[in-house]
């Protein structure tokens, strides 16, 4: 059965391929008169789809364009505080009640203010609920739901064995509790720590493995947004620097060295200095470049398909089709695994930066 | 000179230097993390009962390079696209 199975699926394959390929090289000279518009902007379709935006675009069928529009919050000093669904921007293209995406120049994306005669007043304050924002809402909507059942479940079966989701989620809180908190920040200490850690971990976890979902609601690339990873890291940074003592500043103004690295200019201060400012600040761009590359490299593979249309027909591109969807969701599966170490690697990186922010004396 | 010049920047030496310099990123992560798995593999082969401590430390070690790289690669993606 599985024979059959697999060489029917062998046979689609070859003659799919080789129709594309081979049909894609006779029909060149032809294909030049029917090639409707210009050449795909393969550079432009993919920066859109990596990165935030104003409405959540679904599919662009012909002219059309399908997108769930969202909600627009602007305050500014002239208007006060405007709140309009972003579908009265028609997809970017016209002004609404003075105010307008901008789609080139200095505010480039950004939403401008205009006076009656049209011209560019000032940026207002956007608080809008962006694309970024709704999939932080959903992946916080999916983390109170497992975990407030995960909670009722553990407080209800006090000394029986764990059931349901309880069962896949208590495992992996035992994990950062044993091994990343605890030889991280020590076994007096390490419970202050614990709900932080924990919320940070699930958080980047959950909002990495949705960002892979291409169906909507999921799919919106959070943690690939350098704004997001920076509040993270900020979050780290102040924490760490909350639950410091004495030794721990002694150790960055005044450490254990030859007198002369730290007087008449402090160097060894400024080394460290810098090593404070430097530690959340990798954090954050590990973070956003490793989730970033994982969307960035799918979105190329996917738009090899119509840069290939564009070139050289549509039977080409259906050739393509096959080994650019097989590319694309082996990098898929790698980005599963990229997902789970960075979400790790961050928490751990955490859990160290606090336990090296109360040193002992030696 | 000055046609020297000119003719220098016209060839937009600052995108071929943030491609070489994504390419130089590449290797050097490509040489540590090379280096990292081929230790580790090592110390799996003289011990095999340590494997799952080894592998955590592997990829704790591995993430913190590529952090490293990914550095140098958004500095050359600011440098085209900014």
């Amino acid at each position: 059965m599985t024979r059959i199975i697999r060489s029917i699926s062998i046979i689609i394959f070859a003659v799919f391929l080789n129709t594309g390929i081979s049909r894609a090289s006779e029909t060149k000279e032809t294909s030049d008169e029917g090639k409707s518009t210009e050449r795909f902007d393969a550079g432009k379709f993919v920066i859109e789809h990596v990165s935030d935006a104003f409405e959540w675009h679904i599919a662009t069928v012909g002219e059309t364009e399908i997108s769930v529009p969202l909600p627009i919050i602007l305050y500014s000093s002239n208007k006060g505080l405007n709140f309009f669904m972003s579908s009265r921007f028609h997809h970017g293209l016209e002004a609404y009640n003075g105010f307008r995406i901008e789609h080139e120049g200095k505010n480039e994306g950004k939403i401008v203010e205009l006076n009656e005669k049209g011209e560019v007043v000032s940026l207002p304050i956007d608080l809008s609920i962006t694309k970024t924002v709704t999939g932080i809402f959903v992946s916080v909507i999916i983390l109170l739901l497992i975990f407030l059942n995960v909670a009722k479940t553990a407080k209800r079966r006090v000394n029986q064995a764990p059931a349901g989701m309880q069962n896949l989620f208590e495992p992996i809180i035992l994990f950062v509790r044993d091994d990343v908190a605890k030889p991280a920040i020590g076994e007096k200490r390490y419970e202050k720590f614990m709900p932080f850690l924990l919320t940070v971990f699930f958080f980047i976890l959950i909002n990495n493995l949705l960002g892979l979902v291409p169906i909507f609601p999921f799919g919106a690339n959070v943690t690939g947004n350098i704004a997001v990873t920076m509040v993270l890291a900020l979050f780290t940074f102040l924490v760490t620097t909350f639950s410091t003592n004495k030794h721990y500043w002694k150790e960055i103004y005044n450490p254990d060295v030859p007198w002369w690295l730290k007087y008449p200019i402090p160097l060894m201060p400024i080394v460290e200095l810098t090593g404070v400012i430097t530690k959340p600040f990798v954090l954050m761009v590990r973070l956003f470049a490793n989730m970033l590359a994982g969307h960035l490299i799918v979105t190329v593979f996917v738009s090899l398909i119509f840069i290939f249309a564009k070139l050289m027909g549509i039977e080409a591109a259906l050739g393509i089709s096959v080994i650019s969807v097989l590319f694309s969701v082996f990098m898929l599966i790698l980005d599963i695994l990229v997902s789970f170490i960075q979400a790790y690697v961050f928490t751990l990186l955490s859990a160290l930066y606090f336990g090296m922010a109360s040193p002992e004396h030696h | 000179m000055t046609a020297l010049f000119i003719i220098l920047a016209e060839l937009a030496l600052g995108k071929l230097g943030a491609a070489l310099g994504a390419g130089l990123a590449a290797i050097g992560a490509g040489i540590g993390i090379g280096r990292i798995g081929a230790s580790a593999m090592e110390a799996i082969a003289r011990q095999p009962e340590a494997v799952g401590d080894i592998r955590t430390n592997m990829i704790v070690s591995a993430a913190l390079i590529e952090g490293v790289a990914f550095f140098a690669v958004i500095i050359c993606a600011l440098v085209i696209f900014v």
